[in-house]
């Protein structure tokens, strides 16, 4: 599991204690990124808790996808791509030279808007990110899949049918495949990017159900263009502004007392 | 008559002209094949393609011609195949998009255009004589590899931009490296459109026959190749041989054995049709 090739460097699990008693998951300082000339994250500092929901919120466009692509490095080959700052998880700076991409992302799982299963089996796709690890044993992967499905809520609805392709599933079901792909790698942070934008209610309340109950275990984000979502499954909410940090505090305070006038205007519908 | 009326006319008048324009192509064809089956439906059976050419018409078969495609044919897919859809991955997933990959592209574009008689003249320089390779059917499948590789390239690179880009991000937020994410995720899936391409331009490859004869393919060789080094013929220069003799049983032979090389072609498009097909119902 270490991130960094060379021995004396701290690797992530040997790191938790000790954050826990900082309390900050993720800490990024002055990031800045750029697309061409086009400045999209203008210089934006947060430190992020482990073990909570901590929702993006802010009006299209803002730079929030661009923001939390940052934390597992997920701009880095789209052209144009620039970026300043410091980002650290676990204390250990991911834009360093020593950091094995492939190895930040088994630490930082990520969802995406639209459900992207594999054209492959159930089986197939969560056991995939097991596999590129070299895991090959049936009984860990078998265990380990299951184990996948059950957090994810769908291991009662597939496990007759593993075989069967994912693409045959709803798109509520896919979501909740791709989340059991992510979270069968064991990371400890949990990336999602509008999860529940393409979905109907019923699995959208699922998957917040779902969200829910991961905190315990893992760091989550989510952006989200849903004022009611934010405000019911996050403890921590940011408003973003045109590439800008306008305000981050607890989710109740956000929504009940905000400090910003611009806060204020787009929580409550006047913008956005 | 009003402005509708016209409009409506000339819509007509182009429909019948549309399907005037489509009988030309299908009656010609099947005027071609009707006439080639009606020559030479009659002289095909086991003994035709079994038999060595012989001096005597209805002695002779197709047997070392035949041969000589089938080894043409395998020993070329067992070269373009790997080559071409490396070059595909490396000009799609890794050469840095800019002015070489852009001169590089429009190059292999143009390759897929060159007469077939140009690769035949490289062949024949490079192959036979700089790398002594002698008139074999390991030359003649070099050349033809040379061929058909800017069809396999142009026909991958294609099929490997058709997949979804999620997929790619689903793969590497995993943590899957580049090399992972193409050979478990974007080969699979763009697997049926890159095999029906690489059928395509081989069914091209078992039509060919100018670059062969370049190359020093024979017109009558006695056996048929046992290894890549040997001489050979095949079908397409049989074919042609046989049409150049004044006796009409060699007419005739010509005709089966068209029919032969057509029903090969055929096989191997249909085959292409059904990847193409499956592969289609598969992202949509
Ligand atoms: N690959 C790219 N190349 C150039 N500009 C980009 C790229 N991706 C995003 N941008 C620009 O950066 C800005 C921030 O985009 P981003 O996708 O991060 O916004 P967002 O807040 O996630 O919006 P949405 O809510 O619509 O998803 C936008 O102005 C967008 O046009
Ligand atoms: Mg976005």
């Amino acid at each position: 599991m270490e991130l960094v090739a060379e021995k004396n460097t701290k690797n992530f699990t040997m790191n938790k204690e000790s954050e826990q008693e900082s309390k900050t998951k993720i800490s990024i300082k002055n990031a800045r990124v750029w697309y061409g000339d086009f400045e999209a994250v203008k210089g934006i500092s947060m430190d992020i808790k482990p073990n909570s929901v901590t929702a993006f919120i802010g009006p299209s466009g803002c730079g929030k996808s661009t923001f939390l692509r940052l934390f597992n490095r997920m701009n880095d080959y789209i052209d144009g791509f620039r970026m300043e700052g410091k980002i650290k998880i676990d204390g250990t700076n991911i834009y360093n030279k020593k950091i094995h991409v492939e190895e930040l992302r088994k630490e930082v799982g990520m969802v995406f808007q639209k459900p992207n299963p594999f054209p492959k089996s159930i089986y197939e796709n969560v056991a995939y990110g097991l596999k590129i690890q070299g895991i090959s044993d049936k009984k860990v992967l078998d265990s380990r899949v299951e184990k996948a499905l059950r957090q994810a809520d769908l291991w009662e609805e597939v496990k007759d049918d593993l075989k069967k392709s994912a693409l045959a599933l709803s798109g509520g079901q896919q979501q909740r495949l791709c989340i059991a792909r992510t979270l069968a790698v064991e990371p400890s942070i949990i990336l999602m990017d509008e999860p529940t934008s393409a979905l109907d209610p019923i699995s959208t309340a699922k998957i917040e159900n779902l969200i829910f109950g991961l905190k315990e275990k893992y760091t989550i984000i989510i952006v989200t263009h849903n004022m009611q979502q934010a405000s019911r499954i996050s403890d921590y909410t940011a408003f973003f502004y045109i590439g800008e940090l306008v305000e981050y505090s607890k989710t109740k305070t956000l929504f009940t007392k905000p400090e910003k006038k611009r806060t204020e205007n787009y929580i409550t519908g006047r913008f956005g | 008559m009003n402005k509708i009326q016209v409009n409506r006319w000339k819509d007509q008048l182009f429909k019948i002209w549309g399907i005037g324009c489509t009988l030309v192509g299908l009656i010609l064809l099947v005027l071609f094949i009707g006439d080639i089956l009606i020559d030479g439906i009659m002289r095909i059976d086991w003994g035709f393609v079994m038999n060595l050419p012989s001096r005597k018409a209805e002695k002779s078969g197709i047997y070392t011609a035949l041969m000589g495609s089938l080894w043409i044919l395998a020993l070329t897919t067992i070269i373009a195949f790997p080559i071409g859809v490396a070059a595909a991955i490396y000009l799609e997933e890794y050469a840095k998009k800019g002015r070489f990959s852009a001169l590089l592209e429009i190059n292999i574009s143009n390759l897929a255009g060159v007469p077939s008689i140009i690769y035949g003249l490289l062949g024949l320089e490079v192959f036979v004589r700089i790398l002594n390779l002698g008139a074999s059917v390991l030359a003649g499948s070099l050349t033809l590899s040379l061929l058909i590789l800017p069809i396999i390239i142009v026909a991958t690179r294609e099929s490997i931009k058709a997949v979804p880009s999620t997929i790619r991000d689903a793969s590497y937020a995993l943590g899957a490296s580049k090399w992972q994410t193409i050979w478990n995720q974007i080969l699979p899936a763009s697997s049926g459109g890159i095999l029906t391409g690489v059928i395509l331009s081989l069914s091209r490859a078992v039509g060919e026959t100018a670059p062969l004869i370049v190359v020093g393919a024979l017109a009558y060789v006695p056996f048929a190749p046992s290894n890549p080094m040997e001489e050979f013929s095949v079908l397409p220069i049989q074919i042609f041989n046989w049409i150049s003799r004044p006796q009409h049983g060699f007419i005739e032979n010509a005709a089966a054995a068209i029919i032969i090389l057509l029903l090969v072609t055929f096989m191997m498009n249909a085959v292409a049709v059904y990847y193409r097909n499956k592969w289609q119902k598969k992202w949509n």
